[in-house]
Order: C-alpha cells, then sequence, then structure tokens
C-alpha cells in the first residue's frame, strides 16, 4: 500500500472508517453478519450433512443432545438432532441460507422499487408525486407485517394448490418486499427535489439529457448515503418479518426451512426437553438481526450530517 | 472595593475536541459595578455570549472553565455544584436571550410561568406569588388580563417585555442580557432597551449588556467592554471609548457604524478589512495583527495583556 | 380549524373505501366461492344457478354496493372451512384479542415512558446505558421468539405460568373475560408482556430521543437561567412538551398492537380473532381472511384519526392555527 492519496489511503484516513475502528461494538456486528453470510453462501461445502436427503436421514438419530453419541447409532452431532434425525448443524446452516436469501432479496426489491417510485415522484411532481405520495401515507398506516401477510394470502389464493409450497419463497419474497418500500421512497423523493434545483442538473437539462437519465446518473449517486443507511435497517426488519411469517406457517415450507420454521419446530419440543432444538436457530437468528441492526444503527449515526 | 458586584478574574474557557482543543475564551478579566450598565461588544464568536454562559453555568456540552475565577461578592461561582449554583441563578444573577420566541415553554401560561419562577426563590405562597406575578406584568407595561395567554399570542416585542419579567421577578442583582433586541423589529428594540434601563436602574441591578450592535452600546451603557477574538481588547468608559478609541479593532469599530449624525448620510461605509479568525485558525501573536494597519513587528510574536485596565495593545506600552 | 377536521374526516372516508374495495376484490376474484359451495362435481347448471343466486353476473359496482350494504349489516359471509358464519366467529373471539390488546397496550405505555424518562435525564449513568443497550436488543427480537423464550422460562422451567390458552373465562352478557379469575389472569401475563415488549421499546427510544431533544431547547437554557429546581425543569417543563409527541406517536403503535396481537395469538395458542386470521391464510379461508381485513383496515383508520383529532385539540398553537401541522 503505497503512502499518498489513493482511494484506499484515503479510505483508511477518513472519518468513516476512524468511526468505525473505535467502536468495537460496530466491528464484531459487521465481523459476525460477514461470517454469517458466508456460512449462508458456502452452506453445500460447510454443513456437515445434507439435512434434507431423506435417504440419508436416520430416524433412530432423532432427538440427540449435542455432543453426546447418539444411544442407538453412536453418531456425534455438534448441535444435536431434531424429531427426524436432522443434523442441526446442517438445518441451521441452510436455514440460515433462506433467511438471508429472502432478507436481502426482498430488501433489494423494496430498494429498487421504492427508489425509482421516489425519483418519479420528486423529480416529475405534479400528480404522479401526489399519487404516489397518497399510496405510501396509505400503505404506510397499517404495519408492514399484515401487508405482507396480505399479500402472502392472496397470492396463495391465486395460486393452484399444487404450486403453493413450491412459489412459497417467491411469493415470501414479493410479499416482504412489497411492504417495504415507503421509506426508500419518501426519503429518494425529497433529496430529489432538493437536487432537482441544483445547478448540475439545470445545466444537464440544457444539454439536452433526458429525465431518466438525469435522473439515473446525476441525481442518483447524491442519494445513496442515506438510502444504504435505510437498506441496512430494512434489511433486519425484512430478516425479522421472514422469520415471523415462517414461525406462523406462512412462511418457507417445512420443505425448504428457515430459521423461523425450525423455531416453530422447536417449540413444539420444549415441553418434553429437547431445548437444542429451539435454542440453536434462535440464537442464530438473533445474532443475525441483532447485529445488522447495530450495523444499522452506527451507519445511520455516522452519515448524519447533522451530528457532525 | 465594596461596590463591585462582579469580578471576573482569567477566565479560560475551553471545548475539548478530538482534532485539537478549541478557545472561545483565552483570558478575560473584568468587574462589574453595582448598578452599572457595562455593555459587551465584538462579533460573532468574539466570545461575548460564551462570557455570559460562564457566568451562570450554562456552557454547553462539552465546555468547560478550565482555568479562572469567577466572584459574585464574596463568594465563587465558578465551581459550585449544582445546587447552590440553582440558588444563584435567577435570585442573585438573572440572563435574558436573543429569541424570545425559543425562550418560552410555548405549552404553559406566561402566568405559570412567572408564578413558578417567584416560587423557586421567594418565601411566598401562591397567591402571593400570583399577585407579585401581575404586578410583574404590569412593570413591562403587559396588561394583566393576558396573565393567562400562551406565549404565541404575543408579538415578539411583548415576549421580550415578558422574558424581562421572568429575569427579574426574582429580583437579582445583575442581569445578563444576551442579544435581547437583535430578534426584534427595530421599532421595538428602542423601547425594550428603554424598559429593561429602567427597571434595573430602578433597582439599582446591574446590567451585563451583550450585543453586536455598537448602536445600543452608544443608547444603554455606562461601560463598554470589547472584544476579540476570545480576549478582551479594550474595556472602559462609553463616552470616552466612542470618542477616543484606542484599540485599532475598537477604531474600526466604530468607523464602521454607519451614524445619521451631521447629515453624513452620504459617506462610504468603511469596513475593516479580512474578518475575524476561526477559533482553530488564530494567528501567533496578537489575533487581531493581521488586520491592523498599525501593527508593529512585536504584535506577531506575543499577545498583549490588558494594561491600566483599559486596552491590550503594544501601541500602548 | 373545521375546514381541517373535515379534510381530515374526507381522508379517512377515502381510506376506508379503499380498503372495502380491496376485501371486496379479494372476497370476489382471489376466493372461489361458487367451487366452495358446491364442490368440484357440480353440474354447470348448477353453477350458472348459483352465481345468478349470488349475483356474480351483475355489474361491478353492483356487487360491490352490495357487498358493503352487507358489511354495514355485519353479514361478512360464511367461512369456507365449516361454513359457520364469519361475523360470529369474530364477535366470539374479538374480546379475548382486546382484553389482550388492552394489558399489552398498558404494559408498553407505563414502562416505556418510565424507563424513557430515565435514560434521558440519566445519560452517562451505567443503569441507562444498560437499559439503553437491551432496548436495542428488544428491538432485534422478533415477537415470536420473545413468547417463546418467555414459555420456556416461565412455564416450562420455572412452571409458574400457563403456555396456552386463556384459563378460566367469566362470561358477562356478549363478552367473556379473563379478569376475573386467577388462572385468567395468570394467563394473561406472558402473552402480555410479548405482546407489549416491542412496543414498550419503541416508546421507550421515542420518550427518549423526543426528552433528549426538548432539554436542548432554549426555553430548558432560560428556565434553568431563572434558577429553576431540576425536578421543575424535568417535570415541569420537559416532561408535559415530550409527552405530546410522544402520546401521538404511541396512539398510532396501538394499531401494530393489533397486527402483532397474530403472532402472539399463535405463539400462546390465545383464541382471537389473530388465530382465526393467521389459519385463515393457511387454508385459504376468504371470507375470513376479507373480514378480518376490512376490521383491521377500519380500526387503523380509526385509531389514526382519533389520534391525529387529539394533537389538534392539545396543542394550543395548533389549535389557534399558529403552526403548520408537521409532516410525520
Amino acid at each position: 500500500m503505497s503512502k499518498g492519496n489513493s482511494l484506499m489511503n484515503r479510505f483508511y484516513k477518513s472519518d468513516f472508517f476512524y468511526d468505525f475502528r473505535k467502536s468495537p461494538v460496530t466491528i464484531v456486528s459487521f465481523v459476525v453478519v460477514l461470517a454469517l453470510i458466508l456460512l449462508a453462501v458456502f452452506a453445500d461445502l460447510i454443513a456437515p450433512t445434507d439435512p434434507f436427503d431423506a435417504k440419508s436421514l436416520n430416524l433412530f438419530n432423532g432427538f440427540t443432545p449435542p455432543m453426546e453419541p447418539n444411544a442407538f447409532t453412536g453418531e456425534t452431532f455438534t448441535l444435536g438432532t431434531d424429531d427426524q434425525g436432522r443434523d442441526l448443524l446442517s438445518a441451521i446452516i441452510f436455514g440460515l441460507r433462506v433467511s438471508l436469501f429472502v432478507g436481502l432479496t426482498a430488501v433489494i426489491l423494496a430498494m429498487v422499487l421504492g427508489v425509482s417510485l421516489g425519483l418519479l415522484a420528486g423529480y416529475r411532481g405534479g400528480w404522479v408525486d401526489s399519487v404516489i405520495m397518497r399510496a405510501a401515507d396509505i400503505q404506510v398506516t397499517f404495519p408492514s407485517i399484515l401487508i405482507a401477510m396480505l399479500i402472502f394470502g392472496i397470492a396463495r389464493g391465486l395460486l393452484p394448490p399444487d404450486l403453493r409450497d413450491e412459489l412459497a419463497i417467491t411469493v415470501l419474497i414479493i410479499a416482504i418486499g412489497l411492504s417495504e418500500w415507503v421509506p426508500f421512497a419518501r426519503t429518494v423523493r425529497g433529496t430529489t427535489m432538493v437536487e432537482k434545483e441544483k445547478e448540475y442538473v439545470k445545466a444537464a437539462r440544457l444539454i439536452g439529457l433526458s429525465g431518466r437519465q438525469i435522473m439515473l446518473r446525476h441525481i442518483l449517486p447524491n442519494v445513496l448515503s442515506p438510502v444504504l443507511v435505510i437498506a441496512t435497517i430494512t434489511l433486519a426488519l425484512a430478516i425479522i418479518a421472514e422469520a415471523t411469517l415462517s414461525f406462523l406457517g406462512v412462511g418457507a415450507p417445512p420443505t425448504e426451512p428457515s430459521l423461523g420454521t425450525l423455531i416453530r419446530i422447536g417449540q413444539d419440543f420444549l415441553f418434553s426437553g429437547e431445548w437444542w432444538i429451539l435454542l440453536f436457530p434462535a440464537a442464530t437468528l438473533l445474532a443475525l438481526a441483532l447485529s445488522v441492526n447495530l450495523l444499522g444503527d452506527w451507519l445511520r449515526d455516522t452519515l448524519n450530517p447533522r451530528l457532525k | 472595593m465594596t461596590d463591585i458586584l462582579l469580578s471576573v478574574r482569567n477566565l479560560r474557557v475551553v471545548f475539548p475536541h478530538r482534532h485539537g482543543d478549541l478557545v472561545p475564551i483565552d483570558d478575560i478579566s473584568f468587574n462589574v459595578k453595582k448598578g452599572e450598565i457595562i455593555g459587551f461588544v465584538g462579533e460573532s464568536g468574539a466570545g461575548k455570549s460564551m462570557t455570559g454562559a460562564a457566568i451562570m453555568g450554562l456552557i454547553d456540552d462539552p465546555g468547560i472553565i478550565e482555568s479562572g475565577e469567577i466572584w459574585l461578592g464574596d463568594v465563587r461561582i465558578d465551581q459550585l455544584d449544582a445546587k447552590r449554583l440553582i440558588k444563584i441563578r435567577g435570585k442573585r444573577i438573572g440572563m435574558i436571550f436573543q429569541d424570545p420566541l425559543t425562550s418560552l415553554n410555548p405549552l404553559k401560561t406566561i402566568g405559570d410561568q412567572l408564578v413558578e419562577t417567584i416560587l423557586a426563590h421567594l418565601p411566598v405562597n401562591a397567591d402571593q406569588a400570583k399577585r407579585r406575578a401581575l404586578i410583574g406584568l404590569e412593570e413591562v407595561g403587559i396588561d394583566s388580563g393576558r396573565f393567562n395567554a400562551f406565549p404565541h399570542e404575543f408579538s415578539g416585542g411583548m415576549r421580550q417585555r415578558v422574558v424581562i419579567a421572568l429575569a427579574l421577578a426574582a429580583e437579582p442583582e445583575l442581569i445578563i442580557a444576551d442579544e435581547p433586541t437583535t430578534a426584534l423589529d427595530v421599532s421595538v428594540q428602542a423601547q425594550v432597551l428603554e424598559l429593561l434601563k429602567k427597571l434595573c436602574r430602578e433597582r439599582n441591578a446591574s446590567v451585563m449588556l451583550i450585543t453586536h450592535d455598537m448602536g445600543v452600546i452608544a443608547e444603554t451603557t455606562d461601560r463598554v467592554a470589547v472584544l476579540y477574538a476570545g480576549r478582551l481588547a479594550e474595556i472602559g468608559n462609553t463616552a470616552s471609548l466612542l470618542s477616543s478609541p484606542r484599540h485599532p479593532y475598537t477604531r474600526g469599530l466604530i468607523a464602521s457604524t454607519p451614524s445619521v449624525e451631521h447629515g453624513d448620510i452620504s459617506t462610504h461605509l468603511y469596513q475593516i478589512e479580512g474578518s475575524m479568525p476561526r477559533l482553530d485558525a488564530l494567528p501567533t501573536g496578537c489575533s487581531f495583527h493581521p488586520r491592523c494597519q498599525d501593527a508593529l513587528p512585536r504584535c506577531r510574536l506575543r499577545q498583549p495583556e490588558v494594561i491600566n485596565e483599559s486596552v491590550a495593545c503594544f501601541l500602548y506600552e | 380549524m373545521l375546514l381541517i377536521i373535515l379534510r381530515r374526516l374526507g381522508q379517512s372516508f377515502f381510506v376506508l373505501f379503499l380498503v372495502a374495495l380491496i376485501s371486496f376484490m379479494m372476497f370476489r376474484y382471489v376466493g372461489n366461492p361458487v367451487d366452495n359451495l358446491l364442490g368440484q362435481e357440480a353440474t354447470v347448471e348448477q353453477r350458472e344457478a348459483l352465481i345468478e343466486a349470488l349475483g356474480l353476473n351483475d355489474p361491478l359496482f353492483i356487487q360491490y354496493f352490495d357487498f358493503v350494504t352487507r358489511v354495514l349489516q355485519f353479514d361478512f359471509g360464511n367461512s369456507y372451512r365449516g361454513a359457520l358464519p364469519v361475523a360470529d366467529m369474530i364477535l366470539e373471539r374479538l374480546p379475548a384479542t382486546l382484553e389482550l390488546a388492552l394489558v399489552s397496550a398498558f404494559f408498553a405505555m407505563f414502562f416505556g415512558v418510565v424507563m424513557g424518562v430515565f435514560t434521558a435525564i440519566n445519560r452517562r449513568g451505567i443503569t441507562g446505558n444498560f437499559i439503553l443497550s437491551s432496548s436495542l436488543i428488544g428491538v432485534s427480537l422478533p415477537t415470536f421468539l420473545i413468547g417463546v423464550l418467555l414459555i420456556w422460562v416461565f412455564s416450562v422451567e420455572l412452571k409458574w405460568l400457563p403456555s396456552f390458552g386463556r384459563g378460566e373465562v367469566v362470561e358477562l352478557g356478549g363478552w367473556t373475560t379473563g379478569f376475573l379469575t386467577v388462572s385468567g389472569l395468570k394467563s394473561l401475563i406472558l402473552p402480555g408482556i410479548t405482546l407489549g415488549l416491542y412496543q414498550m421499546t419503541l416508546i421507550m427510544r421515542l420518550t427518549r430521543a423526543e426528552m433528549l431533544e426538548v432539554l436542548r431547547q432554549d426555553y430548558i437554557k432560560f428556565a434553568r437561567a431563572r434558577g429553576l429546581s431540576e425536578r421543575a425543569v424535568y417535570f415541569g417543563h420537559a416532561l408535559r412538551n415530550t409527552l405530546i409527541p410522544v402520546i401521538t406517536v404511541a396512539g398510532l403503535q396501538l394499531g401494530s398492537i393489533v397486527a402483532f396481537a397474530i403472532i402472539t395469538e399463535t405463539v400462546f395458542q390465545w383464541p382471537g380473532v389473530g388465530l382465526m386470521f393467521i389459519n385463515a391464510v393457511f387454508f385459504v379461508d376468504i371470507p375470513v381472511m376479507s373480514a378480518y381485513l376490512l376490521l383491521v383496515g377500519t380500526l387503523f383508520v380509526m385509531i389514526n384519526l382519533i389520534v391525529d383529532l387529539l394533537y389538534l385539540a392539545i396543542d394550543p398553537r395548533i389549535r389557534d392555527g399558529q403552526l403548520k401541522r408537521q409532516e410525520r
């Protein structure tokens, strides 16, 4: 790394990185999130077994406590097994993958939708703005999880019964994504309205750039900072929403369980003493949500111009 | 010297900061006599408001008084704990801020706010407090029928009168008025200043009048202190300072104040070249020397101290 | 002033209209009432007859009008599962949900405000920071997980409190209450805390933020400059100005309680309308879904309206038209 004004060097010396380094909590959160993402991405390679391969399951392995050899087969599982003999560690890793996949995709959907609508509303103004903002106001009157349930329910009603489980994940993503676009739209709209009046936009218009080009290439980059903060916070919300819906039985199906589904299974076995079936998926979910939330909080504090 | 009410000695206020401490008040010393009206004038950021805040113990976080002493009579007040400080505030020293709109709680009637102040300091019951409050309102020229009105129902000038009534409610010996008329219409400014002057003279209370307006200084004060970049430039009797200013900065200030006397309206407005340095970019030596036309070589090396309790400048040493 | 109220009412009606429209569309197009009532093997004639009888061939706005009329008479149709009138189902289960909501709202408001004020005043203290940190965990903990963990600790391990159901309930007229029996009260505790915890952390953080903002204001500085005691400053000035926006937002959150009741009721198998709804979603029982949506939608709109009007009444500045309404 050469000294001087290179991008890396500027980053290392920046206030942003300084604040990051100074806050041990944030560093830990970042590491945790990174670790969990890697686990999920490389699930196939890391997980010791494939928990969904029915042939590899041995019912006798069921209800094995963590780190203890099974009474019948003598096999040991790091985090124990569930009622079907599935290795919990593998189930959690794959469940993590589902949770993260749904969460991230839903946020991206919400972001694309929200930012586009926000740019449109802010740039065009007039009735386009009114309609979009009115829709936003109405949607925001209701909690997003309710809206997600509504969308999920309608989609389920529209699909024939045999496709319901198969498309559950897709429907889940759409439901959560559609319920979280408003904060993006509102923030982007506000910034767009401010940027619209600035010199460089007027100059671009004079050169003859189309509205779309102006919105995408000039205004959008200026809006990224708050969008990033909202995206992180929305990610935490999406992960929790997905877990909740899956827990309630109207999310990820048992054939492709997410952490929420696993927790539901775990609850059933609390009274019979197999506590690990609940604890480990719950702890993973908590770690994930907490780290993302902490990162989002820190991001918001750092990027807030008013606090400088 | 029993006619000195407030004595500030070598006050230094510091704001610790990661990139280097900021020093809004470097080394200020002055006395306030009983019953006098002393003005504090200077540009924004010179340290005038900060001085007032320091005396009251109301410096914003993370600022602190690093060194120096503040004496009220024979009581040292700069290191008092919170409980004792509350006894001083309002009771012995009152304070008025610039914006009357934000100084008053919008959700409480002015009557309420007056009564609570009186009850906090004087040994009276609720009825007596209310009576005193009504008298207080009359004294500042507000109809007692508006006792139960909310702040937003008053005009700016009347609100400032309410603020004055509140500050005087507990009969303090010293009033610190921080830019009391800056947020008001010009037509109303004179009235409010007159009122303040009259009420304080009646009670033989002293006034520290903080302002950036030389006109206000000329009209209202007995003595005046000129602040520059956190230090005292000149201090003295108002009349003599205005007629024969000694510090080059004071001269510049007075020259740049427009005056309609002698039909001088057509005169070109004088401006001191440059601007007051930022707290994190103070020049070496005398803070004013880069803008001073009479600067000596010495001015670049050391800060001048105040001599004869009047002026801080090497031209006079 | 009157104009503002009328405009606000107009907005509410518009949203109600939309909610009813969505509910109607669901009812009409997503569900398949004909199949559900007749089964798969019905003849074409039987279908036609039913379609005619149900008025499904009439122009859309007539159908919508019919729908609204029936709804206003509390006729929500019959459930696909069991053919019970939906209205009856709702009435039977509503007291359970409402009692739960009440308990959790009280819990959330009380502890939320108290802790919020405490952490605002004691910014630097250890207790304050601890409470604040745990509040962050509260926001990251999904409601269902809180419920499950509470069950684990208090029902499974400690065996102090029940883990499902309402316990013994007493019938009073059309209402069934759990407040009058010991088992009923015990059953309310865990679900009440679960439902209220999220709201409590929100209210706490909001109260703290508002109070800190208020404490920065000039009138607080002036109050201090007048020598008012710290107690008078905090409780005589800061608190009042803090509570107004807090109550407003908290009121809006009240609607969320109803939504999150779905989750809590599922965790604790609480026989309320929430559990009814989630089962309806799972089994695609359209009439129940549509009725619940209509009910909850109306509830939200009304809560919003009431809170807005309340705000208008409390803040004297707005009341006298002095201040522009702030964007929320």
